[in-house]
């Protein structure tokens, strides 16, 4: 089983830490950077969908929250950029729970909407707490400094990309464990059918709301990334409509799988990139392809991946049959 | 103090009148396939966009254009349905949920292309950007318009749901999908049916408010969160309690921009929407069992 696991994501390991190598223009990095940064987002989210059946239309606000707590603690108040981020971690923690609990009662649609609701109420408070948060103009109140790692100042995209991407394979790493411990199956039975987990002595209340801190902190520490990365903050990122974004990122990879997350996460970052050659059009090009993968292959890619390998295996068994024949 | 906060009321309620009739376009594509169509928002904005266009641009008369403007945005939801979510075989709520998060974004897309980015308005359908003095207040002479919609749609859907077979066939599958195809209802034709009615009255809300909102390619999302909010507060699938959250969204929204700060205006009809929520987990008129009967 481990091995199964390990060799998917050493390749993959290796494809990343090798991508520096042959790109070199900052612009580039950049995106990839912005799409380290959604994939730990949608780790997270993706095991509170995928794994833990619930949806949230809020992690926006976890984002946010992580951005701004660094923000405010080291520019504002001086912090050592590393105990801000766990103390944002903590604050985004916190929250989460607050709002998980009453929350995952909630079914459905229904915890759509509540979670939507939070999203935007976070939202509103970081454009009119104008003296905490600088409003929507952004925070201009102190100096976010870089991330030092001992000497090392992380101040340009190159190392920008490889700290967030280690950061990535590190969570990824976890988050795999996690879906084949104890945990995970607890995780999967609840999606599969909640009654039934709980009869089976799945403590789902529990392990519902426990999952959603984890998404939440995992949305808090990309944020503080983020703000050491652009050393600004402003609303605009953390509105509903990214909450939805990184839904659709969860989808679109395809919802039972962590590898769908990061997938989904890196095609939706960079195909609006590929696509600004088109100018206006770009929105329609976006859409259409949304449209289509969720038409054709609404498993999501690694639902589309899996449906085609099955139909490879399919054709090699025919041709056998052919061969027997 | 009475007549700003009349004043107040009386602004919230014509936006209430909005989200309530935006609400109702939810219960409707909910009843019928238990879906949120996350694109109802973008069929108000189509509403007020092709009002402008027909009523202001083309300069056709107020009545036409209104027709116009509802018929043109109801072939769309047509549309729309046809090829998108009646093509699919045995597809998941949450894959038919992203493909109209996808046809929204299309149709933001679209809009942008051909209506422009800016901001369009028009004036008020009867005189001008007028005003009518009632106690103490200046209420706009739209706003009349907006209230009188809104009882007109809900008139007609009291004796759509009622009175006529389609309707009773529509309340047939909403209650149980299957046990009301086996009485021989064409459910897939309901849902057809559920999409037309649903952007017809969205296109109505959005035609009749935009002189007061003022319309704009990405206005959508807005009515679309508001809507859906009230439809959840409300209960969703309940058409009664759709329109009370509505009007009480609105009024909430309206009078804390005018007494609480404007900041915070979006805020506490969210926060009040939260409460319930937690208090209440399937919305103010909901009853528990249905919210358990249609699984996510």
């Amino acid at each position: 089983m481990m091995r199964k696991i390990y060799i998917p994501y050493i390749i993959f390991a290796l494809i990343i830490l090798l991508i520096p190598v042959f790109i070199h223009s900052y612009y580039y990095l950049g995106v990839l950077i912005q799409a380290g940064y959604f994939s730990l987002i949608c780790m997270g989210l993706s095991l509170v969908m995928g794994y833990a059946g619930q949806i949230s239309l809020g992690h926006a606000a976890f984002f946010g929250l992580g951005g701004y707590a660094s923000a405010i603690l080291t520019g504002g108040h001086g912090w050592c950029p590393w105990l801000a981020m766990i103390v944002a971690m903590i604050i985004s923690g916190v929250l989460a729970w607050l709002i998980g609990k009453p929350s995952l009662k909630l079914k459905g649609h229904y915890l759509a909407m509540a979670t939507l609701g939070f999203g935007e109420i976070v939202y509103i408070f970081f454009n009119a707490e104008i003296r905490l948060t600088g409003g929507p103009s952004g925070y201009t109140m102190g100096v976010i400094p870089y991330l030092t790692i001992g000497n090392l100042t992380i101040d340009n995209e190159f190392k920008h990309y490889l700290l967030t991407w280690a950061i990535v394979l590190l969570i990824l790493l976890v988050n795999l464990h996690i879906i084949h411990s104890r945990l995970g199956r607890a995780l999967r039975a609840i999606h599969a059918d909640e009654e039934a987990a709980r009869a089976m002595g799945v403590h789902t209340a529990r392990f519902k709301v426990w999952i959603f801190v984890l998404s939440a902190v995992y949305a808090s520490l990309a944020g503080s990334l983020y703000a050491h990365n652009i050393l600004f903050v402003a609303p605009g990122p953390f509105a509903a409509m990214h909450s939805i974004l990184f839904v659709t990122m969860v989808i679109v990879g395809g919802m039972g799988s962590i590898w769908g997350a990061v997938a989904g996460a890196l095609l939706l970052t960079i195909l609006p990139e590929t696509l600004r050659g088109f100018q206006d059009y770009n929105i329609l090009i976006y859409g259409g392809i949304l449209l289509f993968i969720m038409l054709f292959m609404s498993g999501g890619l690694f639902g589309g991946g899996r449906l085609f390998l099955a139909w490879l295996s399919h054709l090699r068994g025919r041709k056998k049959e052919v061969a027997d024949g | 103090m009475n007549e700003r906060f009349f004043q107040n009321l009386i602004s919230g309620v014509s936006m209430g009148s909005i989200y309530a009739l935006a609400a109702l376009g939810f219960n409707i594509i909910y009843n019928a396939t238990g879906i949120v169509n996350l694109a109802q928002g973008e069929f108000v904005m189509l509403g007020g966009m092709f009002m402008v266009l027909f009523g202001g641009t083309l300069g056709v008369p107020l009545g036409f254009a209104i027709i116009a403007s509802v018929f043109v945005v109801t072939l769309i939801g047509i549309i729309f349905e046809r090829t998108c979510i009646n093509t699919l075989k045995n597809p998941t709520v949450m894959v038919l949920v992203m493909i109209t998060v996808a046809a929204s974004i299309i149709l933001k897309g679209v809009t942008m292309f051909l209506a422009g980015k800016e901001i369009h308005t028009m004036e008020y359908f009867s005189g001008g950007h007028g005003t009518v003095p009632l106690w103490g207040g200046k209420i706009p002479t739209q706003t009349f318009w907006v209230l009188g919609t809104l009882a007109v749609v809900v008139s007609a859907l009291v004796i759509f749901f009622n009175f006529t077979l389609a309707g009773k066939a529509m309340r047939a599958c909403a209650f149980d999908r299957t046990a009301a195809r086996l009485m021989g209802i064409p459910a897939r034709r309901m849902v057809l049916l559920s999409f037309g009615l649903s952007s017809a009255i969205s296109a109505l809300a959005g035609a009749v408010i935009m002189p007061i909102s003022m319309v704009d390619y990405q206005s959508g999302a807005m009515f679309g969160i508001k809507g859906f909010g009230a439809a959840i507060l409300g209960g969703l699938g309940h058409n009664p309690g759709a329109v009370a959250a509505g009007l009480i969204l609105g009024i909430l929204e309206s009078l804390s921009a005018g007494y609480i700060s404007s900041h915070y205006k979006d805020a506490l009809p969210l926060l009040i929407l939260l409460i319930v929520l937690f208090i209440k987990p399937s919305g103010l008129f909901g009853s528990e069992a249905a919210g358990r009967l249609k699984k996510f």
